[in-house]
C-alpha cells in the first residue's frame, strides 16, 4: 500500500466504529460521521437511485443436513429466501458463499437450485463449500452451478463500478482451504488492468484470513491473492464456512465472515471441535441470518448489514 | 451505544445480537476510471471472462454483454509466501494404539493414531448423526470412502508399511493416522 493509499484507507477505517442499537437492530457507522447517509444506508428500507448497488449474501444452507442443531434446514433456507424477497428493495444480485448442500448429492443440488431460483433478484451467484465437493472434487457442483466460470469454478464480474471476484478454496483442501496456482494466476490476470481505486469485493467459502487455523478456518495460500490486491485502496472479503459473524481488518482488506441459514458453530476455541451447536428452543433463528451490502458511488458508504432470520 | 476499533474482533461480540451492521466508508474519489464503472448498473463478466457466471434470479433479465475492456498487462511479480500455521495440528495424547477398529464419533477419529501390521484390514464405523468420510490426505493415498452415514462402515487392507494420514473431507479438521508396520 502506498502512503497515499494508506492515508485514504485510514480515512475510511481509521476512525472508531460506533455500534448503535435501535429497534433491535444494530447499526454501525464511522464515528466521524461524515454524513448522515451512513445510517440511512444501513437501513434496508432505504430507497436509492439506480446508481446504488445492493446485494445480498447468504451462506451455508446445508440442504440435506439432519440433526438436532436444526431439524428443518430446508424451512430455514426458505425463510431466508422469503426474507430476501421482502427486504423492501430488490437486490442487484444474491451471492451464496457455499455449503449449499450438506453432502453434494444430485437431489440436494437440485433442491437448493430450485429454491434459489425463487430469489427476487437479477442474478444468483455461488461459490462451493467443502460440503458441495464431497468425494467428487466438485464435479456435481459444477454440473449445476459452473456455467460461465473458469477452472474449477472461479470467476469475476463487474457492476456499479465494483469488481467482484469469486474464488474456490474448498477443492484441494487438507486442513485448510486452498486456492492453487491456477486460480492465483487467474486473479493476477483478472485484476491486472484495473485502476487501484476500483473497489474490490472477494467472495470465498473458507475465510481468506486466519480466523482460526486450528479448526481449518483459514486458507493456506491466500496471502498470494491478498498480495495481488495490495495496490487496491478498498478490498472487502466476504466468506462463509464459520457459521457466525466475525470481522477483521488487516491492512487494506476488511474481512467479514457471514452467518448461516442452517445451524450455529461454536466460537473459535470455545468447544473441542467446530461441531453443530444445539441452541435452546426458539433461539435458533437468532444465530441464523442474511447479509445485505449497499454501495453508493455518490455518497460513498459501503454498508454491510447482518440481520437475523425472522 | 458501544465503541469498537478497527482491527479488533468486533464481529464476535455481535454474533448473538439481534442483528449486526457494519458501515464502512468507501472510496471518496468521485472520479473512477475503470472500464467497469462505465458498465453502469448491469452485471458484466470481468474483463477476460467469456461469459457471466451464476444463474438468473426469479426476476432476472439475463446476462449482460461481456465487457470489451482489454486487460492491459503489467503483471504483478509472483509471490510465494505461506501463512504460518504453527499449532494447526491437533494435539493428541499418547502413542498409536494397536487396533484395527476406528470409531468415528463426536467429530473425531478414535483412536486418532493406530498401528497395525501389514496385511491387516482396518475398519472405520461412523457413530455420529452426521456423515463422515475416510480419505487420504495430500490428494493421494489409498483411503477413499464414500460418505458414511450413521452406522455405516468402511474397511481397507493395508499391505505396505508406512504412515498413512487421512481426514474427513466433510469436516477436514478431523485428521488421524494409520501406521503400518512390517
Amino acid at each position: 500500500m502506498t502512503r497515499r493509499q494508506l492515508a485514504r484507507h485510514a480515512g475510511w477505517f481509521g476512525s472508531a466504529v460506533v455500534l448503535s442499537v435501535t429497534g433491535g437492530e444494530v447499526v454501525s457507522r464511522l464515528a466521524d460521521a461524515r454524513d448522515a447517509a451512513s445510517t440511512a444506508a444501513a437501513s434496508p428500507t432505504a430507497t436509492g437511485d439506480s446508481g446504488t448497488l445492493r446485494f445480498v449474501q447468504i451462506s451455508d444452507s446445508h440442504i440435506g443436513f439432519a440433526g438436532p442443531a436444526n431439524t428443518d434446514v430446508t424451512g430455514s433456507f426458505a425463510r431466508a429466501i422469503d426474507q430476501v424477497n421482502t427486504l423492501g428493495f430488490r437486490p442487484d444480485f444474491v451471492m451464496h458463499t457455499g455449503d449449499l448442500t450438506h453432502l453434494s448429492t444430485p437431489a440436494q443440488f437440485d433442491q437448493v437450485k430450485q429454491m434459489m431460483s425463487g430469489l427476487d433478484t437479477d442474478r444468483v451467484f455461488t461459490v462451493p463449500g467443502e460440503h458441495d465437493s464431497v468425494d467428487d472434487h466438485g464435479r456435481a457442483y459444477r454440473q449445476s452451478f459452473a456455467r460461465g466460470t473458469e477452472g474449477d469454478g472461479w470467476y469475476s464480474f463487474d457492476t456499479h463500478g465494483v469488481h467482484f471476484i469469486a474464488l474456490v478454496n474448498t477443492l484441494s483442501l487438507e486442513k485448510l482451504g486452498h486456492l492453487g496456482a491456477d486460480q492465483i494466476d487467474f486473479v493476477r490476470r483478472d485484476v491486472a488492468g484495473l485502476p487501484a481505486d476500483t473497489p474490490i469485493v472477494v467472495f470465498s467459502h473458507i475465510p481468506l484470513f486466519a480466523m482460526y487455523p486450528q479448526w481449518g478456518w483459514a486458507t493456506d495460500d491466500s496471502l498470494q491473492v491478498l498480495n495481488l490486491l495490495k495496490r487496491f485502496a478498498s478490498v472487502t472479503a466476504l466468506n462463509g464456512h464459520v457459521h457466525q459473524l466475525f470481522t477483521r481488518v488487516e491492512g487494506n482488506v476488511t474481512f467479514h465472515s457471514a452467518t448461516t441459514t442452517a445451524y450455529p458453530l461454536p466460537k473459535p476455541g470455545q468447544a473441542p471441535a467446530p461441531t453443530p451447536q444445539v441452541l435452546p428452543a426458539r433461539q435458533l433463528h437468532t444465530a441464523l441470518g442474511i447479509r445485505t451490502v449497499e454501495y453508493r458511488r455518490s455518497t460513498t458508504p459501503l454498508a454491510i448489514t447482518d440481520q437475523e432470520l425472522t | 451505544m458501544r465503541k469498537s476499533f478497527p482491527g479488533r474482533r468486533i464481529g464476535a461480540a455481535a454474533t448473538l445480537l439481534a442483528a449486526a451492521g457494519l458501515t464502512l466508508a468507501a472510496c471518496s474519489s468521485p472520479a473512477r476510471s475503470t472500464a467497469a464503472s462505465t458498465a453502469a448498473t448491469g452485471i458484466a463478466p470481468g474483463s477476460g471472462e467469456p461469459s457471466l457466471a451464476g444463474m438468473p434470479g426469479a426476476t432476472g433479465t439475463g446476462a449482460a454483454q461481456p465487457s470489451a475492456a482489454p486487460s492491459s498487462a503489467g503483471s504483478m511479480p509472483s509471490m510465494t509466501m505461506s501463512m504460518p500455521m504453527s499449532g494447526a495440528a491437533q494435539t493428541r495424547a499418547g502413542a498409536p494404539v494397536a487396533t484395527d477398529s476406528v470409531a468415528v464419533k463426536n467429530f473425531a477419529f478414535a483412536p486418532a493414531a493406530i498401528t497395525v501390521k501389514a496385511g491387516s484390514m482396518v475398519t472405520w464405523t461412523n457413530q455420529d448423526a452426521d456423515a463422515h468420510t475416510v480419505t487420504s490426505q495430500n490428494g493421494s493415498g489409498p483411503l477413499n470412502s464414500q460418505p458414511l452415514n450413521t452406522g455405516q462402515s468402511y474397511s481397507y487392507t493395508f499391505t505396505k508399511p508406512g504412515t498413512y494420514s487421512y481426514l474427513c473431507t466433510i469436516h477436514p479438521f478431523m485428521t488421524a493416522t494409520v501406521t503400518v508396520t512390517p
